[in-house]
């Protein structure tokens, strides 16, 4: 079955990934920028990474017939520094209209500091007045439910975002419900140890239905699995789960998000 | 669709034909690092933030009650509100929220 990774880190991945992902039936991905494990000393680091996400990466996906699509932002880790990310901030304009960019992500917070919150709401800013998408990283293990919270909280507060056109990544059993109620769209990490497993994807399936929430691998250069969509497949069917179900989570749903940017025209 | 009420389709004796042997060794190896723990030297005089987390998360699983995972997670969380006055040299976290240690 065919299959979108709407969150999945390809400049850290080998190009036998790419074949990987899509004999095992991936159509398309997106990639947000994020960190690469060590903070760039400068922003022409950035220029030359946004270069990458919009020039090199749609190629070397499409020799496996992948479409590739991005998101641009300064990461949450490496917007401890206000002044160095907004410098980097005021690179993203140059590459927006790009063919494959949908939307400003993956901003957030990572440990939910009085900095890194300024530089996410300036992003949500920075989105609100070019219209354009948002995806949204949550923290990790324990500052994930309070950095949710102050994310929310800050998005609300901006007063002119559609909840609808914000997805927020990496919820967890804790975070799933808050995330849903308010409207936001919900994607949830398939990760082997930190965040959740294609078992606890699908019982948050079972439990919280399937309304406005996807799966991801985030696959990037640490312990993760290029092809945990098609696993969480996997997962689904043999509890019984129905085609239909398992088609809207990892392909339709995906799809009804990133449609809200003209540019995502993957049928 | 949105399942109401919520629903594992699966009986109950699939969900342990399954699961059971994964789940089996998971708590084995729960066992064995507990063991490994004591065995160990101990070079810091009190019982870790973490190993006390995990401790109070399997009490949790055995106190009858339900949404086990979520409540395992927000015993782990940061229960605090406001922002951090600075995140500088932080980047990690440690998987249960630390309080005043370490
Ligand atoms: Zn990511």
């Amino acid at each position: 079955m065919t299959y979108i990774d709407p969150h999945i880190h390809m400049v850290s991945r080998t190009t036998d990934d790419y074949q990987r992902m899509a004999q095992a039936g991936c159509l398309a991905i997106t990639e947000p920028a994020f960190w690469a494990g060590f903070d760039r000393s400068s922003p022409k680091g950035f220029f030359d990474y946004f270069r990458q996400l919009t020039e090199s990466e749609p190629r070397r996906a499409a020799q496996f017939g992948i479409r590739h699509f991005t998101w641009l932002c300064i990461n949450p880790k490496e917007a401890e520094d206000p002044g160095f990310a907004r410098e980097v901030m005021s690179i993203i304009p140059e590459f927006l209209d790009r063919p494959n960019v949908l939307g400003i992500g993956e901003i957030g917070l990572n440990k939910n500091s009085r900095n890194e919150l300024e530089i996410f709401e300036a992003h949500v800013e920075f989105a609100a007045q070019r219209g354009q998408l948002i995806l949204v990283h949550t923290p990790h293990l324990e500052d994930k439910k309070k950095g949710t919270r102050l994310i929310m909280d800050a998005i609300r507060r901006h007063g002119r975002i559609d909840p609808g056109r914000v997805l927020i990544d990496h919820v967890e059993e804790h975070t799933v419900k808050m995330v849903l109620d308010a409207g936001f769209w919900a994607g949830m990490t398939l990760y082997p140890d930190t965040k959740c497993t294609p078992q606890r994807a699908a019982d948050i399936f079972e439990v919280y239905g399937t309304e406005r929430i996807w799966i991801n691998s985030a696959g990037d250069w640490g312990i993760s699995d290029p092809l945990a969509v098609p696993k969480c497949q996997v997962e689904l069917r043999r509890r019984g789960h129905t085609e239909d179900l398992v088609r809207r989570v990892s392909l339709e749903n995906p799809r009804t998000f990133l449609r809200q940017s003209a540019k995502f025209d993957v049928r | 669709m949105v399942h109401d009420p919520p629903t594992c389709p699966a009986p109950r004796s699939r969900v342990i034909d399954l699961y059971f042997m994964e789940h089996r060794a998971k708590v084995l190896d729960i066992a064995a690092f507990l063991d490994r723990l004591d065995r160990a030297q101990d070079d810091i005089g009190r019982e870790d933030f973490r190993v006390r987390g995990l401790r109070e998360a399997i009490a949790i699983l055995l106190d009858g009650e339900g949404e086990r995972a979520r409540r395992v997670l927000d015993l782990f969380s940061d229960p605090t509100e406001g922002p951090l006055d600075s995140a500088a040299g932080m980047k990690g976290a440690y998987g249960v929220y630390p309080g005043s240690e370490p």
